[in-house]
């Protein structure tokens, strides 16, 4: 049986099924990280020693570049996305695989962080500032590679449903690219509130 | 796709870009503001809410062009209102039942004198 739905929208919601299941999924992660950051905020206000600017010890140049790579890879998606609308494939192909590269520059920065974090005996134990930032942070990474895995699905094998039913995979890169441009949206609070405030 | 319509996709195409650029120059300002210090002297109060004023635009802008909810339809909508007024609330309640614990009304504005009282369990 086929999986109604998949192109053509659902007369009651307007919508196709997938964009439903993505944007109720994204419902459930605001609740997630919601949950967290008000963690975060009880956190903040009930400590007598919270670290606040140089005493957390993180680069803030680093977390810029970073959010500039987080960025630059949501335009990198949408492109993707916008290139299959035009029919144009290999530019598909060029701004997907972008997106997965900047995925792993933001991975491979943000494992330098952790390491120099290790290795000056900063972990999450050491205060409740890092207990914090690790959770985020690392729920926040965990996101990332999720989406990297997916994108890069979409880019390799999944990319051959273009010969067979294109507008399908546009709607797919669509609900990856929803799901992607959340992880950069839950990154531009990340930011000022661990690295800045 | 028809001519027309490849046209008005262009279009978008621009404003994406737009977006892009206004992304990073709020990056940039999200960072030279948190070298100025807003409100009281011993308060974070008034960068907290810059930063967060300056994100939640951001935000907006991806939200809003990025996942297309400038043009989004009636059902996505109200699910995320619907998600809106939960967050909301969990945030909300956190915070109540914080200040409703005794002696912890002053935190946000805690002052070097208060903190050392907090300390020491005064």
């Amino acid at each position: 049986m086929d999986i109604p739905y998949t192109v053509q929208p659902r007369p009651d919601t307007g919508l196709y099924n997938a964009k439903v299941g993505i944007w109720l999924f994204l419902a459930s992660e605001v609740m997630l990280f919601g949950a967290l950051f008000s963690s975060y905020i009880l956190l903040r206000i009930g400590s007598p020693d919270w670290l606040y600017g140089s005493e957390k010890h993180l680069n803030v140049p680093i977390g810029t570049f970073n959010t500039a790579v987080l960025i630059t890879s949501s335009i990198t998606m949408v492109m993707a996305w916008a290139s299959l609308k035009l029919r144009d494939f290999d530019k598909y192909k060029l701004y997907l695989g972008l997106t997965v590269l900047l995925g792993l520059v933001f991975m491979v920065v943000k494992g330098f962080e952790y390491r120099d974090k290790f290795a000056h005996g900063l972990f999450p134990s050491t205060h409740t500032f890092y207990a914090i930032y690790f959770t985020l942070t690392g729920l926040h990474a965990l996101h990332v590679l999720g989406g990297m895995a997916m994108n890069a699905y979409l880019w390799g094998p999944g990319s051959k449903m273009w010969q067979t039913d294109p507008e399908r995979l546009t709607n797919r890169v669509e609900v990856s690219g929803l799901f992607w441009h959340f992880v950069d949206l839950v990154w531009i609070f990340l930011f000022p509130v661990l690295y800045l405030l | 796709m028809d001519a027309h319509n490849t046209e008005a996709f262009r279009k978008h195409i621009r404003q994406y870009l737009g977006v892009f650029v206004a992304l990073l120059v709020g990056t940039v300002l999200t960072v030279a503001v948190s070298y100025v210090h807003f409100g009281a002297e011993d308060s974070h109060v008034g960068n907290v809410t810059v930063a967060l004023i300056i994100a939640a635009l951001k935000a907006a802008l991806v939200a809003g062009f990025f996942m297309h909810l400038v043009s989004e339809k009636r059902s996505i909508y109200t699910m995320l209102a619907t998600t809106g007024v939960f967050f909301v609330a969990l945030i909300a309640l956190t915070v109540f039942s914080f200040y409703d614990s005794p002696g912890s009304h002053d935190a946000l504005t805690r002052t070097p004198a208060a903190k050392e009282a907090v300390a020491h369990g005064h």
